[in-house]
């Protein structure tokens, strides 16, 4: 019995009403009531998380859509692991694909920064690059170097200008300008300590910063940045990146 | 036999150093929430009236992050107990081999004072639903709880203290009370219990028994810990329902029945539990203070008895 008993009461918080029904009693007023205490525990709580992971969609797609966006997105995708802040990365895509969202285009890398934002929160605390470490490498060494990125670091690549809309849609900010939606801009998420860094980086720091997540050595990821972006200063991208921590160590 | 176990006469002859602030001891503590960890931090890692602190284990599964740096610091000043919310010791399935190895690496980097986890199931076919929902008290059930906490405490190599959950209904299929099922698992496992007093009182309210009768249920020797926590009152009339929400001050019949469970069960570590609308960390401290000057006058009037 137990196993078709726990089959049911989970297809009844998950939205099915009656799967359980038949099982269960209370000892005043109605079952129905009752079973609702449990739906609405689960569906609150699994709501919350997403609203937290993810405050820029929620605003602006508003809280009630937002609410209803959820409840599908608990269905479909129910938490595997009962680590919470581990729930809701596939947010990005389910929006993707649902048909009452393709008018916001750009929702979906604005939630895939945000999940990202939430990734470096929760990242190995390891120490950042030593600035020291780089300046006593030799010159002629410098092309073979392999950077390690730092395990918050996380790179977000968009046709759309997430970091601008990501920027005012933040809690502080009351009136939202316009923006130019035909601006594509690539966002690099690090953590140098407790607080997550949001930065808004050029074509050419975001292919040097790509190549190198991807394993490459210095001198290949310098040479697809300046490909990228002719004019890429790479001394002041690497300054930035060592004040921001993007990278933990060299290899 | 952990001190937590022994029978009042024995423990008031175990004199531990007075430093040595072991919750084993019958202090009161309070619920670690993430917002009000930098306060914590801030006040050095430990709060005057606070013996110990209670996590929930399923929120510092992370690699890494702030909020475990700042566990790293408050558990070197004030002791941890390990609750968990997500083993599922209810599930047919068993226990997820994952999950249990997470929690193992967690207690093996916290050191924890008490780990203790629900009489409920949150998971079902690799599905996991955040809630502690309910069983149907059987034989079957009882042969599938005894075999995941025999599991659990095999794997964590030490006793695992159950807590009786809130409940909003009972199920057809039920063949015994609460309190008798979980007299039975312990008998089976060996496991401790977690009173929740106001679980108790929840569950009473919503299916209608009597929380006196229940605390006679459960075996004297088996309370390792008690919790305490606030509710909240939905609907009127039939549709009247308590719901263990965690979300206010413990209620005046919750402190009359700590009362007589402490009266009971003697002297236990006690925790007050917070989670939504969560107060200042000083309200919360407030309440262990009171529960703890109850611990104090059940303490005094114990001896006073003996003499």
């Amino acid at each position: 019995m137990l196993p078709e008993l726990q089959a049911r009461f989970r297809d009844t918080v998950l939205g099915n009403e009656d799967a359980v029904a038949s099982y269960v009693t209370a000892a005043r007023g109605s079952a129905a009531n009752r079973i609702a205490v449990y739906r609405n525990t689960v569906q609150t709580s699994l709501t919350d998380v997403l609203a937290t992971a993810y405050p820029v969609v929620r605003r602006i797609v508003g809280e009630k859509f937002f609410a209803t966006l959820a409840h599908r997105y608990i269905a479909a995708h129910p938490p595997r692991i009962p680590q919470l802040s581990a729930y809701g990365g596939a947010l990005a895509d389910f929006i993707a694909g649902a048909e009452p969202l393709r008018e916001l285009p750009y929702l979906a890398d604005v939630a895939r920064l945000e999940w990202t934002r939430g990734e470096a929160y929760f990242a190995a605390n390891t120490p950042i690059l030593d600035p020291v470490a780089l300046s006593e490498i030799q010159p002629e060494n410098l092309s073979a170097l392999v950077l390690t990125p730092h395990p918050a670091t996380r790179l977000v690549v968009s046709p759309f200008p997430i970091h601008r809309i990501w920027s005012i849609n933040q809690p502080e900010i009351n009136d939202v300008p316009k923006v130019d939606m035909s601006v594509a801009e690539a966002v690099l998420v690090t953590r140098p300590g407790d607080h997550i860094v949001t930065r808004l980086v050029g074509t050419g720091d975001a292919a040097f910063v790509a190549r190198t997540i991807a394993g490459a050595g210095f001198g290949d990821a310098v040479a697809a940045a300046v490909t990228a972006e002719p004019a890429f200063d790479l001394q002041a991208a690497l300054e930035a990146h060592l004040t921001n921590g993007t990278f933990a160590g060299i290899a | 036999m952990p001190a937590s176990r022994m029978p009042s006469s024995d423990r008031r002859t175990t004199k531990a150093p007075a430093q040595l602030r072991s919750p084993i001891t019958a202090q009161a503590g309070v619920g670690l929430r993430p917002s009000h960890m930098p306060e914590i931090v801030a006040r050095g890692g430990r709060c005057d009236s606070v013996g110990w602190f209670e996590i929930h284990n399923e929120n510092f599964l992370s690699d890494g992050g702030p909020r475990r740096a700042m566990l790293e610091h408050i558990k070197a000043h004030t002791p941890i107990s390990c609750h968990g919310v997500g083993l599922s010791l209810g599930s047919h399935d068993g226990l997820d081999k994952d999950h249990v190895d997470r929690l193992k690496r967690l207690f093996a980097w916290i050191g924890p004072i008490l780990i203790s986890e629900h009489l409920s199931w949150s998971v079902h076919g690799g599905v996991y639903l955040n809630d502690l929902l309910p069983l149907p008290y059987t034989e079957e059930t009882l042969a599938t709880v005894s075999a995941n906490v025999d599991r659990a405490q095999q794997a964590f190599g030490r006793r695992l203290l159950i807590e009786n959950p809130s409940s909003y209904l009972t199920f057809t299929a039920s063949q015994m009370p609460e309190a008798e099922f979980l007299a039975r698992l312990v008998e089976q496992t060996d496991c401790g219990l977690l009173l929740d007093v106001n679980n108790i009182y929840v569950s009473a309210e919503n299916n209608g028994f009597d929380v006196t009768d229940y605390l006679e249920a459960i075996p004297r020797g088996a309370v390792g810990e008690i919790h305490l926590a606030g509710h909240t009152v939905q609907g009127d009339g039939d549709d009247r329902v308590l719901v263990d929400t965690h979300s206010r001050r413990v209620c005046e019949d919750v402190w009359t029945h700590y009362r007589t469970a402490l009266a009971r069960f003697g002297p236990q570590p006690t925790m007050i539990e917070w989670d939504l609308d969560l107060p200042p960390l000083d309200v919360l401290i407030g309440e262990a203070r009171a529960a703890q000057d109850i611990l104090d006058d059940i303490a005094r009037r114990t001896r006073a008895n003996v003499a």
